[in-house]
């Protein structure tokens, strides 16, 4: 008896899909719960933390949380694979430092200008390069934190090999925790809103066939441009806040595993879902900081599940939870 | 000054020349950028190291031995995890990149970094050419290079193997329909890049010692010099790494170590920006740009 899995939508999907949603106390929560649970949790997460330690855990997660939420925005809206996240993370983790430590601006101000600076620095650095496209791109993005952290080693500017040190730390610590943890929200709520808009329609279809929107008389370069400047800007803030958190900036702010973690984030979410790769980092970071005392051979397991993942289930676990709660799953015989 | 820069100015090129041959010829064929590259590099040297020290094997059955597992190593990532992916150049480039870093980490937990391991050099002694003080090994790694670059270029052109790599290279869709198998040849290819950089570190690594850090600066030189000459052109190899390496020994001779790895990176940032197909190139215009 041959069979086969055969998926339909589950009734209440299709009932609030419109205006039927609001008839009943249980299809709004049908709608709201998969947006409003998650950002609940993470909101009471610090609360419920033991100790300092994972305090501070959960702020690193928010912080990679972001820039595996850049990678993604960039991915999803041109299609334009970046393998060099750890560039708009050091431009934005030297630039505040900067600021503060030569203009002696406050933390707030310095987060806010890094952010806005550092998103124009590196969408200037990667123009030149947006008309190039699959390998091509990743491997220029490789280069330019490479680049950037040798020719701080060789000028020795802005600290050269040590760093810059003594940078201005937040006031207060609930702001510290709690002010990323809502940026991050804000950002992956706002942004998945955007890509449904009809800018974010374009932009999507300039992943899927460029050609065909730029026939249709779109300036697919400048939307292009402002894909990455928003993905830059919030990996800029995510380097920016990571300055402020730890007092300090160094070569590492430029080093290949902030390139390697947002990816490996996208690839265990899901690829291209935008919530996907924060619930990634909230799975990873956390893992990777009880595997710590394994030394490097935490990389290494990193790695190679990193590989499993690819070749065995590149779903991700967003799009397989999404497929589970909208669709009824049953075998038919044929 | 002049005559030294050029002598080593040569053999830096030729040290080029010999780590990117290996990722050149890989991507020519079946277009997989191999991103283990480097690391297939340090594996290559730590087993010729291993093979020679305890095992204590005689100095060319350790080479050997070692080129024949980094070969066999090269064809199992395609057997085992790229023949899923293939076709996908970003999913490509994730998983040889990362089996790449978790071989090079793995080598660092078990110990294997700093300057306590180094090969023995082949040839001792040293030669004066033209006032310049050379030793015998960087004249041997000149001459194989010059070796391997021929021997490259009759298995290509005179063996039953090189020719369906050209056919696979050529037309994927024509090299099928006369029998060559697609996958059988991109496994080989990545054997053969394998063997090639594995080659590349036994002659090389006697001139310093075998590091784990030297992975990621090998892979950085080696796409530097195809991207310049071109991905999958062999005279773009050359061309390539002669440019490159000369202007590298200027820069050190001039400005300092630092700026070394500076020339290969900012190589291969206007190489893309200007002529993504580089210099030799034969890729279509369209296909890689809009």
């Amino acid at each position: 008896m041959a069979r086969r899995l055969e998926r339909i939508d589950r009734p209440i999907k299709v009932l609030t899909e419109d205006i039927y949603a609001l008839s009943s106390i249980r299809n709004m929560l049908y709608v709201a719960a998969p947006r409003l649970l998650p950002a609940l949790i993470l909101l009471l997460l610090p609360l419920f933390a033991p100790g300092a330690y994972f305090q501070r855990v959960f702020t690193l997660t928010a912080i990679y949380g972001l820039l595996a939420l850049s990678w993604d925005f960039i991915a999803l809206s041109t299609g334009l694979v970046s393998l060099g996240q750890a560039l708009f993370f050091g431009i934005g983790a030297y630039l505040a430092a900067l600021l503060n430590l030569y203009l002696g601006l406050p933390p707030f101000l310095t987060l806010a200008l890094a952010t806005v600076l550092g998103a124009c620095i590196c969408t200037a650095l990667l123009a030149p390069c947006l008309p190039l496209k699959g390998i091509y791109f990743a491997m220029t993005t490789l280069v330019y934190p490479l680049l950037m952290a040798r020719v701080i080693e060789a000028t020795a500017i802005v600290g050269g090999t040590d760093g810059l040190v003594g940078v201005e730390s937040f006031s207060d610590l609930w702001v510290e925790r709690y002010f990323i943890l809502i940026f991050l929200l804000a950002s992956t709520f706002s942004l998945r809103r955007l890509i449904t808009t009809d800018f974010g329609l374009v932009l999507r279809s300039i992943s899927d066939n460029d050609q065909a929107v730029r026939a249709s008389g779109i300036n697919i370069t400048l939307y292009k441009l402002i894909a990455v400047w928003i993905g830059s800007a919030l990996g800029s803030f995510a380097g920016a806040y990571f300055t402020h958190l730890y007092m300090f900036v160094g070569l590492s702010a430029f080093s290949l595993d902030l390139s390697i973690l947002p990816i490996a984030c996208a690839v265990v979410g899901g690829i291209g879902t935008l919530a996907g790769p924060v619930l990634g980092a909230f799975i990873l970071v956390p893992l990777a900081e009880m595997l710590r005392d394994l030394g490097t051979l935490r990389i290494v397991s990193y790695s190679l599940l990193l590989v499993a993942l690819v070749l065995f289930k590149p779903e991700g676990i967003m799009s397989y939870l999404k497929r589970k709660y909208e669709q009824i799953e049953r075998w038919m015989e044929v | 000054m002049l005559p030294s820069l050029l002598v080593y100015g040569l053999i830096n090129s030729v040290t080029l020349a010999l780590t990117a041959l290996g990722f050149s010829l890989t991507y020519g064929i079946s277009r997989v950028a191999n991103f283990a590259h480097g690391a297939l590099y340090v594996l290559a040297g730590f087993s010729a190291w291993f093979f020679l020290n305890r095992f204590h094997l005689n100095y060319y059955l350790a080479a050997l031995l070692a080129v024949v597992l980094i070969s066999l190593t090269g064809a199992a990532i395609y057997r085992f995890a790229l023949i899923r992916v293939r076709g996908m150049p970003l999913l490509e480039i994730i998983v040889t990149f990362a089996l790449g870093t978790a071989a090079l980490e793995a080598l660092r937990y078990f110990g294997f970094l700093g300057s306590h391991y180094s090969l023995p050099p082949l040839f001792r002694g040293s030669v004066n050419l033209y006032g310049v003080p050379v030793d015998a090994q960087r004249i041997a790694l000149v001459v194989i290079g010059g070796l391997l670059v021929f021997t490259l270029w009759l298995f290509t052109h005179h063996t039953r193997i090189g020719l369906a790599f050209r056919a696979i290279a050529q037309d994927e869709q024509a090299a099928m329909m006369l029998g060559i198998d697609s996958d059988v040849m991109a496994a080989l290819s990545l054997a053969v890049g394998a063997a090639l950089v594995g080659l590349a570190a036994i002659v090389v690594l006697p001139l310093g010692y075998i590091a784990t850090e030297s992975g990621s600066n090998i892979l950085v030189s080696a796409i530097a010099v195809c991207i310049l000459g071109g991905l999958e052109s062999t005279a773009g190899v050359i061309v390539a790494s002669l440019l490159i390496g000369y202007t590298q020994i200027l820069t050190v001779a001039y400005l300092g170590p630092h700026y070394q790895m500076i020339v290969a990176l900012l190589a291969i940032l206007i190489t893309l920006i200007l002529k993504p197909s580089g210099l030799f190139g034969k890729q279509k215009e369209l296909e890689e740009r809009v």
